[in-house]
């Protein structure tokens, strides 16, 4: 065959041909017309840019104790009051914001990469592998998540795991209970998907494995992964909360929103000092449905069996 | 002509709970440089089975080709590696199936699907294998190749997308082009299309086509050589003007009577009566005797050995056996 002619092609034709470009496109278009999932994400983003940014505009950003100053109400000095070393609870609550997304964050994003090489491997090539990594997700299924995390928790308190490692050691905790989920459903996707024609097209075109899996499989489960990538945001924020509300998870003085709670955790604080839990209860609370709202509106809009009209 | 591939006493079965389905009973052929060969017959007559054993994708494990030998080049098929195998699919030997709005990823541009084996096989970067995409687009007769390349599978129509797996197949320069059924899913109009583009293909490039079809009329407008295919087995093969106007076989001559033919308006249209036996209850005996009108008494008990009834033209038939015994 003849030499390929390559004048006058313009880059940007090329570029246009990279994977699902238009999909993403209309897809945004009609994630924009449901009006609670724009709401939803509008409120994540608002969420994300005051706890990153609002701390540096404090002037109690250096978290310096004053007991002096200790069980402030509201005032407008201290817009939340104070908490029982005299921080500001206002600061305190967008820096543990930073934590807790970032905890949210990370260890779903490690879930959802250990996750989907597993699932896609265990459904593509089935046999051994696939028992193996399918009996270790059913075994991590079979205890509820919550007393695993206690466990793993209670451990790192016992080995006397110093408090700046225990927030990367809570991420990769609950990565570790996320994964099966994430496995699962990649794995029952890649089932179906393998015995699709256009898979023993790519099989006759001579492609590897790897070229197959990531390049043909994944790119038809990526929709699947957004949704359950957006949704396991709010549930690592939920059980890093818990865990930290038990003591058993990020330590202070390091704020989360799970155990700024559990620091007012007494009947006194409960009562007359509700300035100390409401807001990150309300944090928690308002975030973490704010994400699931988002999710199911991009469930709505990517999930292929959902949405047949496309 | 020097023959490209050759096929030797390929057997492919199937294992299935109520026993072995000989789906593809010791057959042989060969197919010659530039030569367009058409295997026809009913459906479940083992036809694609024979394509995809030629490629290496018989459903394992299942299905197994259980003997014979596929030699190409100096190479036998079905001894090379799979590392060597994979190399020759998409390059050497490419293959199109009926359903072309199934044969392509739906998330992947069209443009892309045409670049990967060009970028796999043939080594050509980003840039020249999107602008082969584009010649090959062209070359297949479809205009706009810039804005075909951009779009999805399900944003254009079954000829084209048949058209676009034509550019796919051919793009590594193939020497054998296999094509299964590739107009049956088709309206009659863009059939016409698609087999022109077909025939355009090799004109430029002088490969070898293997075409399945159960159509004879696709059949006499494109085939060189023909091959019967009935119940696993050849019945009867020979050059397409030959066949067509001696058919030997029985079940040939069925074919061609129940074949449409325009301008004549038969009062029924024919048809071979009963059906393809079921590949589970197949005896020593011809497999077509309980249709054929011609059976005589040894076609219940014995299988006719393919033999030649004319100059290069066999049949697979007691009728004419006897006459060369006689
Ligand atoms: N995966 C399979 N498992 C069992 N039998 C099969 C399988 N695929 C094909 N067969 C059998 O092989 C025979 C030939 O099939 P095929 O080659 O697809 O026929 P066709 O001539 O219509 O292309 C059929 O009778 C079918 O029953
Ligand atoms: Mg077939």
């Amino acid at each position: 065959m003849s030499i390929p002619t390559t004048a006058g092609r313009p880059e940007k034709a090329i570029r246009a041909l990279d994977v699902s470009d238009s999909l993403w496109r209309q897809s945004i278009r009609q994630l924009r017309k449901n009006k609670l999932a724009v709401a939803g994400f509008a409120f994540i983003a608002f969420m994300f840019l005051i706890c990153f940014i609002g701390p540096l505009f404090s002037p109690y950003a250096d978290g310096k104790i004053n007991p002096a100053n200790m069980h402030q109400p509201p005032s407008a000095k201290h817009w939340l009051g104070t908490d029982l070393l005299g921080r500001d609870v206002l600061t305190r609550l967008l820096q543990a914001g930073r934590i807790s997304l970032t905890v949210g964050l990370a260890s779903m994003a490690l879930s959802m990469t250990i996750g989907t090489v597993l699932g896609i491997v265990s459904g593509y090539y089935r046999g051994v592998v696939d028992q193996i990594i399918m009996r270790v997700a059913d075994l991590l299924f079979t205890i509820p998540g919550l007393p695993i995390l206690f466990i793993m928790g209670a451990l790192m308190s016992d080995w006397k795991i110093p408090t700046d490692y225990r927030l990367y050691l809570v991420m990769l905790m609950l990565s570790i209970i996320g994964w099966p989920g994430v496995a699962r459903l990649v794995r029952s996707q890649m089932l179906t998907l393998r015995e699709r024609e256009y898979m023993q097209a790519a099989d006759v075109l001579g492609l590897s494995d790897k070229r197959k899996l990531f390049r043909h499989l994944l790119p038809n489960v990526f929709p699947l992964l957004i949704v359950i990538a957006t949704l396991s945001i709010g549930g690592a924020i939920l059980s890093e909360s818990a865990l930290s509300f038990f003591g058993l998870g990020v330590m202070p003085p390091t704020p989360t929103w799970g155990n700024m709670i559990d620091a007012a955790n007494n009947v006194i604080d409960f009562e007359k000092r509700p300035w100390l839990w409401i807001p990150p209860g309300l944090a928690i609370f308002l975030t973490v449905i704010a994400i699931n709202i988002f999710g199911d509106g991009l469930r709505d809009v990517l999930d292929p069996k959902q949405n047949t009209s496309r | 002509m020097n023959s490209l591939i050759e096929i030797n006493n390929l057997s492919t079965y199937f294992e299935s709970g109520a026993g072995t389905v000989k789906a593809v009973d010791d057959i042989s052929f060969r197919i010659r440089e530039g030569e367009t060969v058409c295997i026809v017959g009913e459906s479940g007559c083992g036809k694609s089975i024979t394509a995809m054993s030629i490629m290496g994708l018989v459903d394992e494990p299942h299905g197994k080709v259980v003997g014979g030998q596929i030699r190409f080049g100096d190479k036998d098929l079905l001894k090379i590696s799979k590392e060597e195998m994979r190399r020759i699919r998409g390059n050497d030997i490419s293959i199109i199936f009926q359903e072309p709005m199934s044969s392509l990823n739906p998330v992947i541009t069209i443009g892309r699907q045409i670049m990967e084996p060009l970028m796999l096989h043939q080594k050509l970067n980003k840039k020249q294998a999107y602008a082969r995409a584009l010649e090959l687009i062209e070359l297949v007769g479809i205009s706009r190749a810039e804005q075909i390349a951009a779009s999805y599978p399900h944003q254009l129509s079954g000829g084209m997308l048949q058209r676009i797996m034509i550019a796919i197949a051919i793009s590594c320069g193939p020497k054998l082009l296999i094509a299964d059924e590739p107009t049956t899913a088709l309206d009659v109009t863009i059939q016409a299309q698609v087999l022109e583009t077909l025939r355009q293909s090799k004109e430029q490039s002088n490969m070898s086509i293997m075409l399945i079809t159960h159509d004879l009329g696709v059949v006499a407008e494109m085939a060189d050589y023909v091959i019967v295919m009935y119940a696993g087995k050849i019945v009867e093969e020979g050059d397409v003007e030959e066949l067509f106007e001696r058919p030997k076989h029985p079940y040939t001559r069925g074919l061609l009577k129940s074949k449409p033919i325009i301008g004549q308006r038969a009062e029924q249209l024919y048809s071979i009566p009963g059906q393809v036996p079921s590949p589970l209850e197949l005896t020593e005996s011809c497999y077509f005797h309980d249709r054929c009108e011609s059976c005589i008494p040894i076609c219940r008990i014995r299988q006719p050995k393919l033999s030649e009834v004319a100059a290069g033209h066999l049949a697979a038939c007691w009728l004419y056996e006897e006459e060369a015994e006689a």
